[in-house]
């Protein structure tokens, strides 16, 4: 029960990167991957700035060699954890029970959109290929056929923390001795359902977005998708290279507050970041690196940061939002970040909170603002808050 | 990992939800079973009631009956399942979405259109800060979050978890299942689902909830002693002599299967094989008639089968074959669009 668990191999895409390597050149030279709209007609384009994934869903399908009429999610999802599997490299990994944990927020979402345009004008009409995946499970489903997994195959969507909690649950079926080795994360890709929810909401940035800064006036919606590979203790030892790290604290909480907006205390989060801290045995001043969820949503930033002032009163570690970088990928957010702060590790680096100008009036949190390199990262929280008010905090810690 | 059943509460297309146990049964004729609606003002503030949605009423209202009935006010923690979430929210937002071409769209049905509404309106109205989870997984995202509750409860995180399914249907969903074909192409009366020999079932919906306990007490309902669940599973039968052995069990000692049969014949010769072999001399139940097919419906099943056990007695509604006299042990097989199984074994109370 109490066994550790680790990270074996990282795969991530999204708009500053197609694989793990483009991501750490991107961060290093500050290139935040924001741009004007191109994948879909919208009347939003031109004035709300988008994070893509810098593909077409054609040349995605190129790559995974699935049909391009299949969900842009299903494709992220199965480049970013194709690329986390072959980095793991596990010898003989048709001996271990293996599992996909996976998550997303509207599952094909963009393909039940051109289905639903052709449908509400006939309902006779509609491609039925268009909705077949509009189920989240119908793109972890894909995914794991294409990786051949099938001990246990879920889906978890908690909205924008759903792949912080995949990682979550993927752990504990390793803990408990249901499975040996869990592929997990989420994806998300961008839609006009998702574009014009938050729109509607007023939370959306004209400008690129400003995460933690006194001015910051909405978030930027992006997609990708990130996974982890964890393996038990007894896989680990089989490795043939060293695992990057432990997953040694999680927790869940809900904000029960409102079902989007978040307590101005951040109860959730705060509730989240201290049980993951007792999970993990670790005191805040072991914490090296917070990777933020700073959505750079006014209320989010001030609920994160109120709860962060309470949790580390005063001796904060050094903190960033990577949004800054790849926008608010929703689902994926959780297992992008997951890879982020294991790479922080790995490589000793802290990214930087791009564009951050000012210091919000009432809290006395300053984000890091150049990248980092040859720090001392042993241990890492990332941050994932969603709608519902689910709260899930994430440690990595040196093995 | 054994949990214990101290309660349970299921909105459905039968009484349900109704003190008495499946004895006014209602009759459908077409291809769609409607959930009978509670009076909510019993169990949700009435200003709410207003604003939520068909599946959030009914997974907020069933979730508050079975804390009731359990007398807990704060679950240690909240999963529930849904393969579909919040579709009437969904098709509101992406109707208009359409029809207004982007424009001066209400932000409403898009909030509350997240596949995790449910769990967070149930923590919203307990103040539970708690665990909280929805799992979004096809034809076991019910078991999905059952499989979770059963660990927290193990891992002893907490005493007591509340674990659900919810899934509505409304009328997009109906029209594109029936061309996806899940349906029957003509009305027939639920009671004789099991009569005729064609493709395609009935569409259900519904909501039900349990509290899960890491002890047993008095109060208990049940025992749900083992679950599983299996992807694409090839030899069924195999499957299920391995699930009842890793139990200590062999069939003899079960003393009804409730089955998943829908009334689809591709569906049903899944059931038809072990029926004829290995349940050969097993009393078997069936539940779909009376709720319709539906990814979570499986939670109805488990519902049915604590009641069995709590009050000794089957609906004679439910059987196929066989008497049970005494039941102490029942194992609920359910497969979803022949691709998801899932195995329940669920027990008396020693």
């Amino acid at each position: 029960m109490s066994s550790a668990v680790y990270i074996a191999g990282v795969g991530v895409i999204s708009a500053i990167g197609n694989d793990v390597a483009e991501h750490l050149v991107s961060f290093e030279q500050e290139k935040a991957g924001m741009d004007a709209i191109t994948l879909f007609d919208t009347i939003h384009r031109g004035e709300l700035p988008v994070a893509a994934v810098k593909l077409t869903t054609r040349e995605l399908a190129e790559m995974t060699g699935l049909s391009p009429e299949i969900s842009r999610t299903t494709q992220l999802s199965l480049v970013a954890a194709k690329e986390a599997i072959a980095d793991a490299a596990i010898p003989d990994p048709s001996k271990w029970r293996t599992g996909l944990i996976s998550a997303n927020t509207v599952g094909g979402m963009d393909k039940s959109e051109d289905f639903f345009v052709d449908f509400l004008a006939d309902n006779n009409k509609g491609k039925l290929r268009f909705i077949w995946d509009h189920e989240c499970g119908s793109i972890t489903e894909t995914v794991a056929d294409q990786l051949g997994v099938s001990d246990v195959v879920t889906t978890i969507s908690t909205a924008c923390s759903s792949s912080a909690n995949s990682i979550f649950y993927a752990a504990r079926l390793i803990k408990n001795d249901v499975l040996d080795i869990a592929i997990a994360g989420g994806a998300d890709a961008l839609t006009k359902f998702t574009l014009n929810g938050f729109n509607t909401l007023m939370i959306l940035d004209k400008e690129f977005c400003k995460p933690f800064d006194e001015h910051r006036a909405g978030l930027n919606l992006g997609e990708g998708a990130g996974y982890v590979v964890l393996v038990s203790e007894k896989v680990a030892k089989t490795l043939t290279k060293v695992p990057y790290c432990k997953l040694s604290g999680y927790a869940n909480s809900n904000d029960a507050y409102h079902q989007t907006a978040s307590s101005p205390e951040g109860t959730g989060s705060y509730l989240a970041m201290t049980r993951a801290l007792e999970k993990s045995g670790l005191r805040p001043l072991d914490i090296d690196y917070i990777n933020l969820h700073g959505t750079g949503t006014p209320n989010n930033d001030s609920a994160e940061g109120t709860a962060i002032t309470r949790v580390f009163d005063g001796k904060f570690p050094p903190m960033s939002s990577t949004k800054s970088y790849t926008g608010h990928t929703l689902g994926a957010s959780g297992g992008i970040e997951a890879v982020f702060s294991v790479l922080a590790i790995k490589h000793g680096i802290i990214y930087p909170n791009l564009r951050f100008e000012t210091q919000m009036e009432d809290l006395p949190l300053k984000p890091v603002t150049k990248f980092l390199k040859g720090q001392k990262v042993r241990n890492v929280m990332s941050n994932s808050f969603g709608f519902g008010g689910n709260c899930t905090s994430l440690i990595f810690s040196t093995s | 990992m054994k949990v214990y059943i101290r309660s349970t509460a299921c909105i459905s297309p039968q009484k349900t939800f109704d003190d008495g146990f499946l004895d006014e049964i209602v009759e459908y004729t077409g291809t769609r079973l409607a959930a009978i609606e509670p009076d909510y003002k019993e169990f949700i503030d009435p200003k709410q009631i207003r604003r939520m949605s068909h599946v959030i009423k009914m997974g907020v209202a069933a979730s508050k009956k079975c804390l009731q009935d359990a007398g807990v006010e704060m679950p240690g923690a909240i999963v529930t399942g849904t393969a579909f979430g919040c579709l009437e929210d969904t098709i509101t937002f992406l109707t208009r979405l359409v029809e207004q071409q982007e424009d001066l769209l209400p932000p409403t049905a898009f909030i509350q259109s997240t596949h995790n509404t449910v769990a967070a309106q149930i923590a919203l109205m307990l103040q539970c800060h708690n665990y909280n989870l929805t799992y979004v997984h096809k034809g076991i995202s019910f078991e999905s979050a059952l499989t979770d509750g059963m660990m927290l409860l193990n891992e002893g995180e907490t005493n007591n978890v509340l674990v659900g399914a919810t899934e509505e249907m409304v009328d997009t969903s109906f029209k594109v299942l029936t061309r996806l074909g899940l349906y029957k192409r003509h009305p027939i009366s639920n009671l004789d689902l099991f009569k005729e020999r064609s493709k395609g079932t009935i569409g259900g919906e519904g909501a039900a909830f349990f509290l899960l306990q890491a002890n047993s007490s008095r109060e208990s309902m049940a025992e749900l002693t083992s679950l599983k669940t299996l992807y694409k599973q090839g030899n069924i039968e195999a499957a299920i002599v391995e699930f009842l052995t890793s139990n200590s069990l062999g069939i003899d000692q079960i003393d009804l299967v409730i089955t998943g049969r829908n009334g689809d014949i591709g569906n049903n010769e899944i059931y038809d094989t072990p029926g004829k072999s290995l349940f050969k001399n097993t009393a078997i139940a069936n539940y779909k008639h009376l709720c319709g097919e539906y990814p979570v419906s499986s939670s109805f099943a488990l519902w049915l089968a604590a009641n069995i056990l709590k009050q000794q007695a089957v609906p004679q509604v439910v059987m196929e074959k066989g008497m049970v006299v005494s039941p102490k042990k029942i194992l609920i097989y359910n497969h979803y669009l022949q691709k998801y199984h899932s195995l329940m074994l669920v027990s008396a109370l020693s």
